[in-house]
Order: C-alpha cells, then sequence, then structure tokens
C-alpha cells in the first residue's frame, strides 16, 4: 500500500506536457504539488465526472496525452464510463484510480463493495486496452515512465492508505480564473494530429 | 394546432451550419428514427455513444475548452437525470452545454407545460429555474431557433436547450 502524496510526488516529476484531471482529494494534493502546473483541469464539475471530462478532452486534443486521477467512490459513481471509454478507444487517456476504499472528502466512510470491488478487472472486462493494480511505490516509480508513454486507454489502480490531508483550496479549484489559465494553456499547444471519424 | 411537423434533415443541417463537430448520444424513441440514425452514417459529425447522459455533459463541457463544438442528443428523462451535472459545469462553471433533448410523450400542438405528462411539463421550469435559454423544435420552420441557440451559447458560456416537441 502506498501514500497517494508520494505517488504524486514521483508523477510530478515525469509530467511534462500532459493535460492532468484530478478528482477532489487527489486534486488538492496534486494543486499543492503543481501549483504552477497549467494543464491541470481542475473543472471536474458533479462527483464521479471527471473521467468523462478527460474523454472530451482526449477526443478534442488527440495530439495530447490525458491522465485522469479518479478516486474509487468517484468512480464508483460512473461506472459506465468504463464501458464508454473502453468503446471510443483514446489511446492517449490514462486512467489512474486512487483505491483507498473511502469516501474521503465525506466523512471517511467506506465505499460499497471496500475490499471486495476489483476496478482493474473491471476495466478489462470494459475493454480498456490494458488494467493493472500497483500497492508498491516502487513500482509505480518503475513503471510511471513506460506508463505515460503506452497506447490506451490504459487503467492503473493505485492501493492507498491515507497520507497527511492535503490543504484545501477550493476557491482556486472551482475558480474562473483556474478554468481560463487550462484553456489559455492548452490552446497554446497546438494540435498537430487529427482523427478520422 | 399542430403545423407541418420538423424534420430530422433540416436539423441536422442546422446543427452543422452551427459548427457542431461531436454528438453525444444516449439513444431516444422520439428522435431515434428523425435523427439518430441518419446522424450514424453522416460524416459531417462525430457520434459519441455514452451509457448515461451525465457523462456526455461532462463531455461537452470539456470539449468546449479545446474549442470543440459538441451538441448532447438525449431524452428529457436523461436530461433531469444529469441535473446536477448540468449545474455544475454548465451554471456554475459557465461552459457551454448544448443539449438537444427529445420530449417523450409530449403531445403535438400542445405546450410542454400543458402536457398530460409529468415529467414533460416540468422541464421547461426546471430549466427557467436553472436560468437556461430553451426554445421548442417541433413544427416546420423551428429549426431556426438551433443555430441563434448554439451560437449565443458559445458565446455567452452558458447551456441551452433544444427541445424536441414529437417524435420523428
Amino acid at each position: 500500500m502506498m501514500r497517494r502524496d508520494l505517488c504524486f510526488r514521483i508523477l510530478a516529476r515525469h509530467v511534462r506536457d500532459e493535460i492532468i484531471v484530478p478528482v477532489y482529494q487527489a486534486a488538492q494534493e496534486w494543486h499543492g504539488l503543481r501549483p504552477d502546473y497549467a494543464l491541470t483541469y481542475y473543472s471536474i464539475g458533479a462527483m464521479g465526472q471527471a473521467s468523462s471530462c478527460a474523454l472530451g478532452l482526449a477526443l478534442a486534443r488527440p495530439d495530447k496525452r490525458v491522465l485522469v486521477l479518479d478516486g474509487d467512490g468517484s468512480l464508483l459513481m460512473n461506472l459506465g464510463t468504463l464501458v464508454t471509454i473502453a468503446s471510443q478507444k483514446p489511446d492517449n487517456l490514462l486512467h489512474f484510480v486512487c483505491e483507498n476504499g473511502t469516501y474521503e472528502a465525506n466523512g471517511g466512510h467506506p465505499i460499497p463493495g471496500r475490499d471486495q470491488v476489483d476496478f482493474a478487472a473491471m476495466a478489462r472486462a470494459a475493454g480498456y486496452v490494458r488494467a493493472d493494480t500497483i500497492a508498491v511505490l516502487e513500482d509505480f516509480e518503475a513503471k510511471i515512465g513506460a506508463l505515460l508513454r503506452e497506447s490506451g486507454p490504459v487503467l492503473v489502480v493505485l492501493k492507498l492508505v491515507a497520507g497527511p490531508p492535503p490543504s484545501q483550496d477550493y476557491a482556486f479549484i472551482h475558480g474562473a480564473a483556474t478554468r481560463a489559465t487550462f484553456k489559455r494553456a492548452l490552446g497554446d499547444t497546438k494540435s498537430s494530429r487529427t482523427r478520422a471519424y | 394546432m399542430s403545423g407541418e411537423p420538423i424534420t430530422g434533415d433540416v436539423i441536422l443541417d442546422q446543427i452543422a451550419a452551427s459548427g457542431i463537430e461531436f454528438v453525444v448520444s444516449v439513444p431516444d424513441i422520439t428522435t431515434s428514427a428523425g435523427l439518430l440514425w441518419p446522424l450514424v452514417h453522416d460524416s459531417r459529425f462525430r457520434l459519441i455513444r455514452v451509457c448515461k447522459e451525465d457523462e456526455g455533459v461532462s463531455i461537452c463541457a470539456a470539449m468546449s475548452m479545446c474549442d470543440k463544438r459538441a451538441l448532447l442528443l438525449i431524452q428529457y428523462t436523461g436530461l433531469l437525470d444529469s441535473i446536477n451535472a448540468l449545474r455544475a459545469a454548465g451554471c456554475d462553471y459557465k461552459l457551454p452545454v448544448c443539449i438537444m433533448a427529445g420530449l417523450l410523450a409530449k403531445e403535438p400542438g400542445i405546450p410542454p407545460m400543458q402536457s398530460k405528462s409529468f415529467g414533460v411539463r416540468i422541464v421547461e421550469p426546471i430549466l427557467d429555474a436553472m436560468k437556461i435559454p430553451h426554445a421548442l423544435l417541433e413544427d416546420a420552420g423551428d429549426e431556426r431557433h438551433i443555430h441563434p441557440a448554439i451560437d449565443e451559447a458559445y458565446a455567452t458560456s452558458y447551456p441551452t436547450a433544444l427541445l424536441i416537441g414529437r417524435q420523428m
């Protein structure tokens, strides 16, 4: 089992120009680590919608790699997304699921199916190109470089224990200025790849 | 009185003229034969079939950040099911989510708020409460609302709803 903040510290060293779509506490943690990373799409809206936002970004910008930092409770709220993503086959989408077994932002209550549900198996059954589970930080560090180059959609479950609570900055996460920064940063990156319908 | 019915081909032409590139959809019997099946073979659009309508709200919202225009083609029941996603991405974040929703079982020639269907009756009041502009597409000529509504959604960065008032 790993700490999310330590996983994200490793991830933060590897990202270059990928779009990052983090949810809830993962978003707070990512913002704390990389407050300057303008290609972070914080505007996931309703709970569970991060992967759907990521799919929209991935299809609209096939020249960019899109990384979702999803939560287990969030994914449970939108399980159909696995099938939708698999059917669209965005090869530029990498879907991380931070599995700590709890609704961390809502009192720490256990998710339904805690210790039973297998998100990687669900993703494989839905049709993801590949799905994996990582529970050891050294494994994550060893694999992350290759994962970021892999052709998707790929889902990786990160088995997590609770770490120190991240600072909370919802005004930033949901702010109009944050969206404007993202849109400007994304617009500054030229799309050179098109997809045939 | 009910006029000549609006047809799917003029709606598709107006959607295309509005710059819509992606159509995100959950099937609806109201628009299945007249709109969605023809759209499947229409090279002007890329169709994204989703499992649930709130996925589509998020996909359309995210695409707007990439300056891509998208339309969510669903049934009004899916619109009702997606209110929280629409509230967040469309109204709170002020993103241009364009929705075309079939009013299943609405009686032609009868305004939605006078329908015998409770579900149909509450659609417009909910949209009004969310300050989401809406227009009814039911009779020939109503297609004139499509292009301006979509342009306004992207100009003002706010959702819009086009309601299909009869089965096509």
